[in-house]
């Protein structure tokens, strides 16, 4: 991979870079605490003591974008965390052994694929409630299928090629094989993935929580902040606008950084 | 007055900066063969491309002259050449499989060069596909018409493109390597169906190949071609008799005595 | 024509199993409509007649069977919290949601296909390289999010629409258009981006390939060359995408609804879901799935028309 010479990696890998860095500088100091209500400072418009303004209750918007960011950033990854996990233990079986198994779970996945993420999302959501945890596990689950798919091809491929045959000749396991010599292989292929999922989940989440299915306050997020901005818009359009951007700023920025690694970044 | 005369001609790619053709001269009658040979990378091909105006002109620096029928190829317009190509020269590729639109019936590519270039209407254009369809030796022409490329065989296709070249009789056929990908026995009757294409309708044929035997059997007149530069020519049986160049030496060694695929 | 058939085949397979699984995830969820559906009249044995009566005592998969004969001729059963059949819940909902889509899906094609080649024909210009770049960018905005802007700055500050109106087509077919023409373009512009992007990489591809120059070399100007050939060469990909797209311009016209208060199927999947309304949002599940895999299916059968090599084998 070039990754130097490739403009799409390295402006998606200073977005995502910048963004984290100002996710982990929230993480331990805003401007402002972003829950303080200040009742003399509603609504106020961009300034130099509040670069993005404040809301209706006064509340510092830089200091809640960044939090929410954060709590975005975390839930994106919770759930590619759950989708890369579980798809790797099922893309890595069913790429290892294939068979009768492999092809209902690849059937199976094929029908998942073709649904609107969002539809089945919200089908269990409705099952299983709304709220922080709920939306992790639910976009997790949904996350499955694409990585599973990513890591039995690629498992597939793998296994016919010469240093397996060498592992599997000094006495390794089936397991050790494919978790220790196979899986390690897989990386690179495995990594434009992670970017989208990143890309996905984001967006995902965001959704979600607009519509108010997602996180539930007192908890932060991009989305949630949206669904509270949009009554204020007459009124103070710099709160949607901010969180808005955040959010086109996370996406863009792993979209940028998959296509950049080989990914396709929008035919996903 | 030659048909084409290629007097000092430069290409150089401005992409690498390699400059791959370096000072060619060549001339072609009316009516001649001539072949072309040299390795891949030699520039015979790009000397091809630049004469029939294939050549993406922005991506080269092309200097000297390419006299067709005394009208420099090189300094005319994009749309005085879009008028010589097609009608006054065609051009048939080495990859019959790809050369071919898939999506295309193979009577409307034969005859897509009536459409570009003549007020023929689609009935006579249809009838004028069907003749050199037959011509060719296509077998059934009519449901040939009617057929898509990857329904032909390799043999057919590269027929089927030498029809869509020679359909309107252009005065210059450049043949680009366009045995290489088919069969020896196929390659037998491709060359003998470009020979006699020639010699009834006085065609000119310039053919670019890497093999001697086909530019034998084809061409009355040969030039070698060796990293950008022409270092022999003369008349084929005089140039394989006697051959003066060490470079053509081993060109003429290294054909194999047996008949063997491509 | 065997090749229709037997995608057709599966197109009935999978809206079969489709519907099974919905059927059976909703039969799955803890918890007794009754309960809710008698509130405070709540005792045992009412429970027990009430579920009698909606045939919750029977055989999952006799339930099911009636479920799904109920679906295909109109009746799909009662609203748990309207009090009214769902068919007649949905009712007026679809037409909002299905205009909306379908005007996206029309918008996405009129804005990417000439962009998309465009774009093609002036590769590494720099009004080429500017849209590519801005591409990038509108892909990564949520529809959603352009929704708000939208109403922002076309509702609020231009005033050329009223945010949270709406005119039933009924009464005025053209002001109906009106109000969803924003959510529409909100949905469109970034899978339109997706889609140039698509289209723009599938052209410049086919570009490259032999038969192209074989049209040059008979004398086709670029324009023809880009018409006669490779467009149609060019387009079989992006007819698959954009297939796919419907189904995604459908889903998020879920949540862009939303945004602009439209009474759609997705405002009431929503407020079903809300009120746990299981039977409407297993309807609007089944249909809107349904639609998805029906798109694919078309999409298949299109390019089969478009594409000798897979028609004629």
């Amino acid at each position: 991979m070039k990754l130097r010479h490739n403009k799409n990696f390295t402006a998606g890998a200073a977005i995502t870079a910048v963004m984290l860095l100002i996710i982990l500088v929230g993480l331990v100091w805003t401007p402002y605490d972003p829950n303080a209500m200040n009742g003399a400072a509603k609504r106020l418009a961009p300034c130099l003591t509040h670069p993005l303004g404040t809301d209706n209750f006064g509340r510092d918007i830089l200091s809640r974008v960044v939090e929410g960011a954060g709590a975005t950033f975390l839930i994106a990854a919770a759930t590619v965390a759950i989708g890369l996990a579980a798809g790797l233990v099922i893309g890595g079986l069913t790429g290892y052994y294939g068979g009768w198994l492999d092809e209902i779970v690849m059937r199976l996945n094929d029908a998942l694929a073709a649904f609107p993420s969002i539809l089945l999302a919200l089908v269990l959501i409705a099952l299983m409630g709304g709220g922080k945890y709920n939306i992790i596990l639910a976009l997790g689950l949904l996350f499955i299928p694409s990585f599973a798919r990513v890591v039995r091809g690629e498992v597939a491929r793998q296994k016919s090629q010469d240093y397996v045959a060498l592992a599997k000749l000094m006495g390794a396991g089936d397991m050790r094989v494919l978790f220790r010599h196979i899986l390690p292989n897989i990386v690179p292929v495995l990594l434009p993935s992670v970017a989208i999922g990143f890309n996905n989940a984001v967006l995902a989440e965001a959704s979600m929580s607009y519509l108010g299915v997602g996180v539930q306050p007192p908890d932060a997020s991009l989305g949630r902040m949206l669904n509270e901005a949009q009554g204020y818009l007459l009124t103070a359009p710099w709160y949607a606008l901010s969180a808005g951007a955040a959010i086109i700023l996370l996406v863009l920025g792993f979209g940028l950084l998959s296509e950049g690694m080989g990914g396709d970044y929008g035919a996903a | 007055m030659a048909l084409l005369d290629i007097r000092d001609l430069h290409v150089t790619f401005l992409s690498t900066g390699k400059e791959a053709v370096r000072g060619v001269d060549l001339t072609v009658e009316p009516g001649q063969r001539l072949g072309l040979v040299g390795e891949s990378g030699s520039g015979k091909t790009v000397t091809a491309m630049a004469l029939s105006g294939l050549i993406e002109r922005w991506n080269v620096d092309m200097s000297g002259q390419v006299l067709f029928d005394g009208r420099d190829l090189l300094t005319c317009s994009r749309d005085q050449l879009r008028k010589i190509q097609g009608r006054d020269i065609g051009v048939v590729f080495q990859e019959p499989m790809t050369s071919l639109n898939p999506l295309m019936r193979v009577g409307r590519q034969v005859e897509e060069v009536l459409k570009i270039h003549t007020d023929l209407s689609p009935d006579e254009r249809r009838a004028k596909a069907l003749e050199a369809m037959a011509q060719v030796g296509l077998p059934d022409p009519e449901r040939t018409y009617e057929k898509y490329p990857h329904q032909l065989s390799g043999g057919q296709r590269q027929r089927a493109v030498i029809a869509s070249a020679m359909v309107i009789r252009p005065r210059l056929l450049i043949c680009d390597e366009p045995t290489t990908a088919l069969d020896v026995t196929v390659q037998a009757q491709i060359l003998s169906l470009l020979k006699s294409f020639s010699t009834d309708h006085g065609v000119a044929i310039l053919l670019i190949s890497h093999d001697l035997r086909v530019v034998r059997r084809l061409c009355e007149r040969v030039a070698v071609m060796h990293r950008g530069r022409i270092v022999e020519r003369g008349d084929t049986d005089a140039v394989f008799a006697d051959p003066q160049e060490e470079y053509t030496k081993r060109l003429i060694a290294a054909i194999p005595q047996r008949k063997r695929h491509g | 024509m065997r090749y229709v058939l037997k995608k057709t085949g599966v197109l009935l397979v999978t809206l079969l199993l489709i519907s099974l699984l919905a059927f059976l995830a909703f039969q799955i969820i803890p918890g007794d409509p009754t309960a809710k559906l008698l509130g405070n009249d709540y005792t045992p044995e009412r429970a027990a007649a009430l579920r009698h009566e909606m045939g919750l005592d029977r055989n999952v998969f006799v339930r099911y069977w009636d479920w799904l004969t109920g679906f295909v001729t109109g009746d799909m059963g009662a609203s748990y919290s309207y009090g009214m059949r769902v068919a007649e819940v949905m009712e007026g909902k679809g037409v909002v949601t299905a205009a909306l889509s379908l005007m996206a899906w029309l918008l996405v094609i009129a804005i990417s296909v000439p962009l998309g080649i465009a774009l093609a024909r002036w590769q590494g210009r720099r009004i080429d390289r500017v849209f590519v770049a801005m591409n990038q960018v509108f892909m990564a905005i949520p529809p959603f999010f352009l929704g708000i802007v939208f109403t922002y700055v076309f509702g609020l500050v231009l005033k050329l629409f009223v945010p949270g109106g709406f005119v039933r087509p009924q009464e005025s077919f053209w002001g109906f258009l009106g109000y969803l023409a924003f959510p529409a373009l909100a949905i469109a512009i970034p899978k339109a981006a997706m889609v140039t992007k698509l289209l723009r990489s599938s052209i410049l591809d086919q570009m490259d390939e032999d038969y192209v120059r074989t049209a040059y070399s008979r004398g086709n100007s670029r324009w023809g060359v880009l018409r006669g050939h490779v467009l149609r060469n060019a387009i079989l990909p992006v007819v698959t995408f954009l297939a796919m797209t419907l189904a995604d311009i459908v889903a998020g016209s879920i949540i862009v609804e939303q945004v602009f208060a439209l009474p759609g199927l997705g405002r009431l999947l929503l407020a079903s879901i809300g009120n746990r309304d299981y039977p409407v949002v297993q309807c609007i599940v089944v249909i809107i799935a349904a639609l998805v895999v029906f798109m694919n299916y078309l999409a298949d059968v299109v390019t089969q028309t478009i594409d000798p090599r897979i028609r004629l084998g």
